[in-house]
């Protein structure tokens, strides 16, 4: 029984270290995905285009206009004349945000009840809006001596991320993205494309058991699944300083709970297609949704009932909450049992079915 | 070459009884029986869509019958399809090895797969290597062998578990001449050693060298039996016309309702009278004359092909499966 895994494990391997596109895919996917999501893709933003109309001109409002440059949020293009030059650059796109310092500023800012500056923000834009309200926390500067005014009643801590890096959020949740992508596509076209050339047809007249043929094919995945996981550790901690703060061993738990299920996700696509063209769209058909719902770019909170439910069905969402767990805030996996057990359901139910339907038959 | 008395006494290596198979409306297999005896070379013949490949799938448990019932080496199928597997080897109608392996590579893999251990496999991978000249070619990759060589690597994988019965799904349809007389020779070796080989083909030439032929017309079994009785006994009487005006020669035979088929062949033409006829070939001479076409006229043997002809009812559509696929 072992002999015959075996045989197919190395057949495939072989195959694959062949088929340099493949091959080559297994470390470009990750990498090209690290870096695009982990430069491209980035919700701390920095240097939007801003510009000022100072009507005030007093050393406070110039002190202010410092202090938001300071932040680093904005950059400063040219100051306008008036509101009206404001409004039509930020119209034309030239600027995203305007500071409209009135020339009343100073007694506005002595005045409790009344706004002392206003901030005109592009809200086309994903985020600018966020940010601008970012901006308006910015205190305003006071007399030396002075007892400064609490300008907001809340203090914010980000545990886990003190920084806020966007990489730190993304990358760990990156590795489920990646295997949950090259798994599925890799296994349904592994098993199809033995389908279409018509080696599947011999396989089936031999005594190999559908088990074996099964295994077989899937083992040398869990492998690739691994060197992965690995691969977007480590250029997660060499470029983006991405810590690993939980244990290791935890870590490849999970990882191998979700290598597993998203296998078993594309050996049941393998079943329900012929072609390797049918298997690569019914791929990208989940994967879709599991990048979207997944939580691994928006919050899991804040969808409809209806998309949480679905998202409750892909293994992704369990595998972004445990990996997120594990890299970020060091629980151990027995924390993270409910997750666990819900992937290692979808795993056997997927199995059942696929197993269920993979016959050593062509009818 | 007699194959009414089987090798062994056991009995027949395939009884299948009323096997049917449908595929939705398309009645593929239409109630075949079939009794093929052991150690012999069994040969099914017909054009493309006749039936051979899915009555073969049938034999090996790739298909499930829709009706009949098969025992295929004393095992019911497709009940008992994973018992008959080590027994059976199969050659599918494509190259299905993986041709971005060797052909050491492909022949490795499936000896691991029908469970031959260490030794024993690389001695057996040796020989066969050795006996269908493949040696030289062992570090090759499959995808770039010729047809031929393809053809021999197939065999030589499908045969590395010494199996009782063989099935070869038109194992020479890509192969020229030469390799497909080489390959039938292998298989004449085989069956010494006593495997039960069961080939489809649409080559009458193939069929003659079978010992026993079933012809199959659109899912039905129209003729069974050893082709040189299947020849003798066709309800024919079949005369040879050699005209240079071969079109007009056909034109004026068509007019007489004896003749229930003509076939060409080169410059000669092949007519099947009606078996009832008198004096067939004087009145076929008789009707060239009236039409003042010049040919000789003789009553001939049968050829394998006239036999098709006469099996599958004379139809003019009827051609011979060979000139159908050349």
């Amino acid at each position: 029984m072992f002999g015959r895994i075996l045989a197919v494990t190395l057949k495939e391997l072989r195959q694959l270290s062949r088929d340099r596109l493949s091959f080559g895919m297994i470390v470009g996917i990750p990498l090209m995905q690290m870096l695009l999501f982990g430069y491209a893709i980035n919700f701390d933003v920095r240097g939007i285009r801003t510009a000022v109309v100072d009507e005030a001109d007093t050393s406070y409002s110039r002190a202010l206009v410092a202090e938001l440059g300071a932040t680093g949020v904005v950059r400063f293009l040219a100051p306008s004349a008036s509101v009206d030059e404001l409004r039509r650059r930020l119209n034309a796109g030239e600027i995203s945000v305007g500071v409209y310092i009135p020339a009343d500023f100073e007694r506005r800012r002595l005045q409790t009840d009344r706004a002392s500056v206003q901030l005109l923000v592009d809200g086309s834009e994903p985020l600018i809006d966020t940010v601008a309200r970012g901006l308006a926390a910015v205190p305003l500067p006071q007399r030396p001596g002075a007892v400064a005014p609490r300008t907001s009643p809340f203090e914010i801590r980000t545990e886990y991320n003190p920084e806020r890096r966007t990489a730190v959020q993304i990358v760990p949740a990156l590795i489920g993205v990646i295997l949950n992508m090259t798994m599925v596509i890799f296994t349904a076209a592994a098993i199809v494309r033995e389908r279409e050339r018509g080696n599947l047809e011999l396989l089936i007249t031999t005594p190999i058991r559908s088990g074996e043929l099964m295994a077989g094919k899937l083992l040398p995945y869990v492998l690739i699944g691994l060197i992965q996981t690995t691969l977007v550790l480590v250029v997660g901690a060499w470029i983006f300083d991405v810590p690993v703060n939980g244990g290791l061993l935890h870590l490849y738990a999970a990882a191998g709970l979700f290598i597993a299920a998203t296998l078993t996700l594309g050996l049941l696509i393998s079943t329900v297609t012929k072609t390797q063209f049918q298997a690569f769209q019914l791929a990208f058909f989940t994967m879709l949704p599991s990048i979207l719902l997944s939580g691994f770019m928006f919050p899991f909170d804040g969808m409809p009932k209806p998309a949480q439910w679905i998202a409750q069905v892909l293994p992704l969402t369990h595998f972004v909450e445990m990996i997120r767990g594990i890299v970020l805030r060091g629980a151990p996996i027995t924390d993270l049992g409910t997750q666990a057990a819900k992937l290692a359901v979808f795993l056997t139910v997927a199995l059942v079915i696929a197993t269920l339907r993979f016959r050593k038959r062509l009818d | 070459m007699d194959a009414e008395t089987p090798g062994t006494g056991e009995a027949p290596a395939i009884e299948a009884r009323g096997l049917t198979r449908n595929f939705g409306k398309l009645v593929a297999v239409d109630h075949v029986d079939l009794t093929i005896p052991r150690a012999r070379i069994y040969g099914f013949l017909g054009p493309n869509g006749s039936g051979k490949s899915t009555t073969i799938r049938m034999l090996c448990g790739l298909l499930e019958p829709s009706a009949g019932t098969v025992r295929v080496l004393g095992h019911e199928m497709p009940r008992d399809a994973e018992r008959m597997r080590a027994k059976l080897g199969y050659m599918t109608q494509r190259f299905s090895l993986w041709d971005d392996l060797t052909v050491h590579e492909n022949l490795n893999f499936m000896a691991r797969i029908f469970g031959l251990a260490g030794a024993t496999r690389d001695a057996r991978i040796a020989e066969l290597a050795a006996e269908f000249d493949l040696e030289p070619l062992l570090p090759q990759r499959a995808g770039t062998l010729s047809g031929g060589q393809r053809q021999r690597l197939a065999l030589a994988a499908a045969t590395l578990h010494r199996p009782e019965l063989l099935l070869l799904d038109e194992p020479t349809s890509a192969v020229d001449p030469r390799s497909r007389r080489d390959f039938w020779e292998s298989l004449f070796v085989l069956v010494g050693r006593g495997t039960t080989i069961l080939v489809s083909t649409h080559y009458m030439d193939e069929a003659e060298r079978c010992h026993r032929l079933a012809i199959l017309d659109r899912g039905r079994l129209v003729a069974e039996g050893v082709p040189k009785q299947l020849m003798a006994g066709i309800p024919a009487i079949v005369v040879e016309i050699e005209a240079e005006e071969v079109a007009s020669a056909r034109e004026a035979l068509q007019e007489d309702a004896a003749v229930k088929s003509i076939a060409q062949l080169g410059t000669r033409l092949h007519a099947l009278l009606d078996p009832q006829t008198v004096d067939a070939a004087a009145r076929v001479r008789g009707r060239l004359e009236a039409t003042g076409v010049d040919a000789q006229v003789a009553i001939v043997h049968a050829s394998l092909e006239d036999v098709f002809v006469a099996a599958t009812g004379f139809r003019r559509d009827a051609r011979a499966p060979a000139a159908v696929e050349a």
